[in-house]
């Protein structure tokens, strides 16, 4: 066993709104330049629909992710290594702009500078690849709630792997959104698809980043890439890819997105796995990936993985932080978060609770008591339809696992009412989904109301072992320059102490 | 061969002077290019905008490339008489040089021409092209126009064909030998004299086009394990230690103590 901590996110897909301010904050910090204007880092999307670039999830088509080979081990889906080498020149696999959208501005400075005349002036839109005036055919989120999906939700690429009698009955029923980021993989297939070796995993806590120094714009990451979460910068041939804002998360700090999300459905902690049977979990077969990669996680409160977190040179208070993980718990003691496709094997760890709403909608649109514990879970048994959806994108394709997480939300939302209302929580109901009434009131919490304490738990980065970073504190021993005494040091990142 | 020949300052310069000026720019150029500004090595690929030309033109033109490449390495660096040991004749070399170096050249022509016609006709693509992207296009047709025409010249429709083995390739060795010998290109054809001198050139140019990806040629992929995992600690990747207020490259008579953690200077 061999102790590594990852800095993992799941996201309550229950709570999304659809707001977009996630996407838009990150693009603000992260995307906000020339060349990757065309570059959402976290992007939201309607399912069903096509997704972020266009049907990225179509793995015959771009060819991302892991494959398992004839002998039970695992080669990047493009091919092997000399295969993957052969394609540095032409690169086949990887997207145009045009696969995400041709971004574009508007001639803004018309509406003031046009003359006074009859006719109202307009504002017309210029492409900022061309510069020249184009025509808005796509975008980043076009099929936005449903919007224009008569046409396109055909294409998604999950539906188009359920049949067409399951795919209208669908359309009416179910709805939801999915926010994306960088997964910051256990086995990225973007850092084993780079010739320079510029794409690493931190040791420290998982962050999978691009060294710009070293990357050559080769941009076979951005075909290895399952999630398509890598992007190619057309200006600097560099590229790019979210960062998990990492100078907040040393800080102790959540990134952007989720202190931003307005539905405050992003958790971020750590998760303690072994790094020697990650290879290993993700070569089982298909359907028992995420079985396989639940087992990596480490229960941080097992003493045995406790002293080899220590051996293993993982600090006490990071300890105590995976401890305090909202992330494990969600994931590991509560089952409700799952991964998103496992299928692609590169062990990815930004999971997602599935969302129960808009069953219970489907519910109380037919007269019934959406909130009711027996109707929900007879509900959910029978929408066949939207739990196999989800199974695709969740647990490549085993229903159960989603059935679970959707049951335990369901018996949660019942149960919470009754103690709402001032009743006891019926002892059935926790009982059954394999809970205890404590569980269910503990999740609820954390769930529902959890403030960002407990929603983000996040052990600032090590100053005294990480002498890289430039905005690490100068005092570390708590002396003040030009004091004498000893004492703590109020200290305020990047600034000069006063 | 006649040693005889007069050599005025224009030989010296070209076949002398210029070549060593070109490998010194070749490689220091590429080394403080690679030092001094890392973040600005990239093969800056138009993928992104256009790929179906690419995906056509950039493998053939490579490949092509590499193949022309192997073969000069081959005609200039071997010397005749090694060949020869070997039992391979003269006009045998001569055949079997232009066959497969006319064969690469076609493919390499081919795969530049549908690149230069994607740089030119596509729009996203040609706004992304630098000056010295189209100063290295030129340089490199003009390279590739010379070459291609001495050969025809002199080795296709020329009879029983140029011998440079005699000429250009002890030349350039004695270059590496540091024993110039100018005298030896004298009575080469123009045609050749024009390509070599425009390669010097480009050679010149090198470290200061996109050209310089050809120096990152990430060979070790083949061999490294898949995964990379770096640690913070080492600040790869990341700046010098510099807080905010400490001394910069600018200040006088000041170390930048920020690189050293105040209780190691003080205890």
């Amino acid at each position: 066993m061999r102790v590594k901590a990852q800095m993992t996110m799941v996201m309550n897909l229950d709570k999304c709104i659809g707001c977009h301010t996630c996407s838009v904050t990150c693009k603000q910090v992260w995307t906000n330049r020339e060349g990757v204007e065309y570059a959402w880092f976290n992007n939201v999307e309607t399912r069903p629909g096509v997704g972020y670039p266009r049907g990225y999830e179509d793995q015959n088509k771009w060819k991302g992710g892991w494959n398992l080979t004839a002998s039970g081990g695992l080669q990047l889906a493009a091919g092997g290594r000399l295969t993957k080498a052969a394609k540095i020149f032409g690169s086949p696999d990887t997207p145009e702009i045009a696969d995400y959208y041709e971004p574009w501005t508007y001639e803004y400075d018309k509406l003031l500078s046009s003359p006074l005349g009859q006719l109202t002036p307009v504002a017309r839109p210029t492409s900022l690849i061309t510069g020249e005036d184009t025509k808005i055919t796509w975008g980043a989120a076009w099929d936005d709630n449903l919007g224009g999906s008569a046409s396109t939700m055909a294409n998604d690429p999950i539906l188009k792997s359920m049949s067409t009698h399951v795919r209208a009955e669908f359309e009416s029923a179910f709805m939801f959104y999915l926010p994306r980021i960088c997964e910051h993989c256990l086995n990225p297939a973007c850092v084993a698809s780079c010739p320079s070796g510029a794409m690493y995993k931190r040791e420290e806590d998982g962050i999978v980043l691009v060294d710009q120094d070293r990357c050559r714009g080769w941009r076979l990451c951005v075909a290895g890439c399952p999630y398509k979460k890598i992007y190619f910068n057309h200006a600097s041939g560099k590229a790019e890819k979210c960062t998990l804002c990492f100078p907040r998360i040393e800080a102790g700090q959540p990134t952007v997105c989720s202190e931003t999300c307005t539905g405050r459905l992003r958790y971020l902690g750590l998760v303690f796995y072994d790094a020697d049977r990650v290879s290993q979990a993700a070569a089982v077969k298909k359907t028992d990936l995420y079985q396989a990669q639940r087992d990596l996680f480490l229960d941080p409160n097992d003493p045995e993985v406790v002293a080899a977190a220590r051996r293993d040179g993982i600090p006490q208070d990071w300890i105590d932080a995976a401890q305090k993980s909202p992330v494990w718990r969600l994931i590991s003691e509560y089952e409700v978060a799952l991964p998103l496709h496992p299928e692609f094997r590169t062990v990815p760890m930004v999971w997602y609770i599935p969302p129960l709403s808009p069953m219970v909608d489907v519910v109380a649109q037919s007269g019934s008591d959406g909130e009711d514990g027996k109707t929900l879970f007879a509900a959910i048994s029978q929408m066949r339809i939207p739990l196999e959806y989800l199974a695709g994108l969740f647990t490549a394709g085993d229903t159960r696992p989603v059935e679970k997480s959707l049951r335990r939300l369901a018996a949660m939302r019942s149960g919470m009412r009754e103690v709402a209302l001032g009743n006891e929580m019926p002892a059935e109901i926790p009982a059954a989904v394999g809970m205890t009434d404590t569980q269910l009131v503990a999740m609820h919490r954390l769930l529902g109301i959890a403030k960002q304490a407990e929603r983000y738990v996040i052990p600032p980065s090590h100053a005294e072992s990480a002498q890289g970073r430039d905005y690490e504190c100068p005092v570390p021993d708590g002396m003040m320059p030009g004091r004498a005494t000893a004492g703590p040091v109020p200290v305020t990142v990047g600034r000069k102490p006063e | 061969m006649n040693t005889a020949v007069s050599l005025g300052a224009t030989d010296y310069l070209l076949w002398v002077a210029l070549p060593y000026v070109a490998f010194v720019s070749l490689i220091v150029g590429t080394i403080l290019r690679f030092r001094k500004n890392p973040y600005g090595v990239s093969t800056r690929s138009s993928i992104s905008l256009e790929k179906k030309l690419l995906g056509i033109g950039a493998p053939l033109f490579h490949i092509g490339l590499a193949c022309v490449l192997a073969g000069h390495v081959v005609g200039l660096l071997i010397p005749e008489s090694w060949t020869s040991a070997f039992g391979i004749t003269e006009e045998a070399y001569h055949l079997g040089a232009m066959v497969m170096g006319m064969g690469a050249a076609v493919i390499m022509v081919v795969g530049l021409v549908i690149l230069v016609i994607r740089r030119v006709g596509n729009v996203a693509v040609w706004q992304s092209t630098t000056t010295m992207d189209k100063v290295m296009y030129v340089i490199l047709l003009v390279v590739l126009a010379a070459g291609i025409f001495a050969t025809l010249k002199t080795q296709v429709f020329g009879g029983s064909g140029y011998n440079y083995r005699e000429t250009i390739s002890p030349w350039l060795r004695s270059l590496f030998y540091f024993q110039p010998q100018p005298e030896l290109m004298a009575t080469v054809p123009t045609t050749f004299k024009v390509h070599i001198t425009v390669v010097m050139v480009l050679f010149v140019l090198w470290p200061l086009t996109r050209l310089v990806h050809a120096m990152a040629l990430p060979l070790s992929y083949l061999v490294r394990p898949y995964e990379v995992y770096r640690s913070a600690d080492r600040g790869v990747g990341a700046r010098a230690v510099r807080p905010g207020w400490g001394a910069t490259r600018f200040s006088r008579n000041v170390k930048p103590e920020g690189l050293v953690t105040p209780h190691t200077k003080d205890q």
